[in-house]
């Protein structure tokens, strides 16, 4: 039961995450973003792991994709997807060589890791919850975790600066 | 899990999905009713006895419209936009306990139809994916006006979802949990979080009147001044969804309320009335389900409490002007959220210190 | 300049104060008068089961009575129409027939008589100005709304008080 529904949400999401880079209508390519969230979201769910599943799906899919679709929408692209975008033929192959330099090194890196099964013994349940996640990030991983939210007071910051009227900008 | 628990569940499943279809349409009758009594009027009165058929005319009415789709309109999105708005709105009451646990033959049926614990979030997830269906709506309309009240609905949404969630988390910090079957279970008796989180409530009313879309925060579809935002284009059953998916959210909303500040289907004295029905009766199992129901009883009463609120405020206050909204939702409701936390934190930390 | 009356108060916008800012006690405030109202004895006239009630001397639709025989009393003198202040009565008059005595009360008759209800101000004057008490304004039914102009042109068709046929007198 677990596997297949492996499999199939495998399968959807790779197919969603291949619609994303072939619809022609960047709306659609936003969505079908969403759909790929939702199913990484289910495997997430899969390998126990609810409260990231959740977070995955408030943070990526319930704002940020929102703020993807907010900019998408107001560049009206449907006009400009019916004329032929143009793509000259030198960074068709640059784009060509740099995804197959990408793949290779996924290929190599992957090649050899060891796919850690599961062992009825060592296995705790527990390990994905939200009391186990919240430990470690308090505890082995308090300096990353922090480092972090610096960063997104560095970032926000940022936002407030290019957001901040200028002298003499009119009101509207 | 045995097959016969599956098929409690799947029963319990369909009462409560259709518990809340009926709550939503019975909601556009009383909205109606409520706003007529308000406006010393009587209100729908002439289809079936004092107008109680009224929601099957409407929606009647609306089922035999012309299902209109205009003609630059990206179809597939135009009628996907309400399908998304009505899923999202009634998946969030599947984790809500609207009762504590039954005793049939022996087996323990808790009236409540997913335990997930990570309940509440699970809730706000569901809660945000709700924009989508406004978003795609206007956006597939293929017009102007549709398109900027969507981007209004969706901002909105957004800018009180943060308060909501930070609200939240003062509850959270007091519980421990994310679960909502606990959080339920630790407001045993009259020990409500109202009574310790005020605050956290007024922030959390105000952010779920946001979050419906409901006066005084109902720019999204502000009839009168914006024409009508997102759902301009809309007609027939398609816009009847998106009313319908409204009045399905504030009777979700009134019973995440309902559970997280308000007890849940927890009553006053009732250990008291247990202890003295499992006298009375010489049956524990008897005196669990009668107060289980009647705290079941209890928690409609609460969320219908809410859902008149809902209503009464409708027909009370004026409509925000956005600059105002704005300006309510990240200039005040967000660090009075923050306040609410650090307040919190001290409280619990000094709880510790002297007991 | 001096003030035409002691009334006269210097407006100034105060701050508001926090109570007023944080809009909390409006809302309650606000809240209690829509409160108020919800538990107030409502308004409404159930209209086809109840009307209002009526001023004994409403003026409402034109009626031509007919005398205690069932004859018209009008005898298309053209008084009203010359006391109509917004002319929307017009008439022709015609002689009676041998004959006809139990239709018309006097020798000369109106052959048709228009009261144009889009012009008519119900005054009343006509009522007034009638020498043989032929018309007057009813207390209990008024002009409905219709669909077309031309239809608000009421001839003796509609304003004739319709005959007592049944009644013994």
């Amino acid at each position: 039961m677990t596997e297949s529904l492996f499999y199939f949400l495998a399968s959807l999401t790779l197919l969603c995450a291949l619609m994303v880079v072939l619809s022609k209508n960047p709306v659609h390519s936003v969505l079908f973003l969403i759909i790929t969230f939702f199913t990484i979201s289910g495997h997430y769910v899969l390998l126990n792991a609810q409260f990231l599943a959740a977070v995955n799906i408030i943070v990526y899919a319930g704002a940020i994709m929102v703020l993807f679709l907010f900019v998408i929408m107001f560049l009206n692209m449907s006009k400009a997807g019916d004329s032929k975008i143009k793509t000259s033929t030198i960074s068709k192959f640059a784009g060509a060589i740099a995804g197959g330099l990408l793949f290779i090194v996924l290929i190599s890196a992957l090649k050899d890791a060891s796919v850690v099964g599961y062992t009825p013994e060592t296995y705790n349940s527990q390990v994905g919850m939200v009391e186990s996640l919240g430990y470690v990030l308090f505890t082995d991983y308090l300096l990353p975790f922090e480092l972090a939210s610096v960063l997104f007071l560095v970032a926000m910051v940022g936002a407030v600066m290019l957001g901040k009227k200028e002298e003499g900008e009119s009101h509207f | 899990m045995e097959s016969v628990d599956l098929l409690y569940k799947a029963i319990y499943i369909l009462v409560i999905f259709g518990i809340t279809l009926l709550i939503a349409t019975y909601s556009t009758y009383f909205e109606r009713k409520i706003a007529a009594f308000i406006q010393d009027r009587v209100g729908p009165n002439r289809a079936g006895p004092a107008g109680l058929l009224q929601p099957l005319a409407d929606a009647g009415k609306l089922f035999f419209k012309e299902d209109f789709i205009p003609a630059r309109a990206n179809k597939a999105l135009f009628i996907l936009g309400p399908g998304i708005a009505m899923l999202v709105a009634t998946m969030s009451s599947a984790v809500i306990p609207y009762g504590d646990m039954l005793l049939v033959d022996g087996r323990e049926i808790y009236l409540q139809a997913i335990e997930v614990n990570i309940g509440v979030l699970y809730i706000f997830g569901v809660v945000s994916l709700g924009v989508y269906g406004l978003m795609i709506g206007g956006w597939a309309s293929n017009n102007k006006f549709s398109l900027l009240g969507a981007i209004r609905a969706a901002s909105q949404n957004i800018s009180y979802e943060i308060a909501m969630g930070l609200s939240l988390i003062a509850v959270l910090m007091m519980t421990g949990s994310l679960s909502l079957r606990e959080i339920a279970a630790q407001q045993a008796g009259f020990n409500w979080n109202i009574w310790y989180q005020p605050l956290g409530f007024l922030i959390f009313l105000v952010c779920a009147f946001a979050e419906t879309n409901r006066t005084p925060f109902d720019l999204p579809e502000s009839e009168a001044e914006l024409i009508g935002g997102y759902h301009t284009e809309y007609g027939s059953m398609k816009l009847g969804m998106y009313l319908f998916a409204e009045y399905i959210n504030i009777f979700v909303a009134s019973s995440v309320m309902a559970t997280l500040y308000f007890g849940a289907y927890n009553f006053p004295f009732m250990f008291e009335l247990e202890a003295w029905l499992v006298d009375a009766t010489d049956s524990v199992v008897t005196a669990n389900n009668i107060v289980t129901l009647l705290g079941v009883g209890f928690m409609f009463v609460k969320i219908f409490l809410f859902i008149f609120f809902f209503m009464w405020v409708r027909w009370t206050l004026p409509r925000f002007r956005y600059d105002q909204l704005m300006k309510l939702g990240w200039k005040i409701l967000i660090p009075l959220a923050i306040l609410n936390i650090l307040l919190t934190g001290g409280g619990i930390l000094l709880k510790d210190y002297l007991f | 300049m001096e003030p035409l009356s002691n009334r006269r108060k210097q407006v100034e916008k105060k701050d508001m104060t926090l109570a007023e800012r944080a809009y909390l006690p409006a809302i309650a405030q606000g809240l209690g008068i829509t409160l108020k109202h919800f538990f107030k004895k409502k308004a409404t006239v159930q209209y086809p089961e109840q009307t209002r009630e009526r001023s004994s001397i409403w003026r409402g639709l034109h009626v031509l009575k007919r005398d205690e025989n069932g004859a018209e009393r009008c005898t298309a003198c053209g008084l009203c129409a010359v006391a109509c202040p917004a002319e929307a009565i017009t008439m022709t008059a015609g002689e009676r027939k041998a004959g006809e005595e139990q239709l018309y009360r006097e020798e000369k008759y109106a052959v048709t008589y228009e009261v144009n209800m889009l012009r008519c101000i119900f005054c009343g004057l006509c009522e007034e100005a009638c020498p043989k008490a032929a018309i007057f304004l009813q207390d209990d039914k008024l002009a409905p709304a219709r669909f077309e102009r031309d239809e608000f042109i009421y001839g003796k068709d509609r304003l004739v008080e319709p005959l007592k046929t049944t009644e013994t007198r």
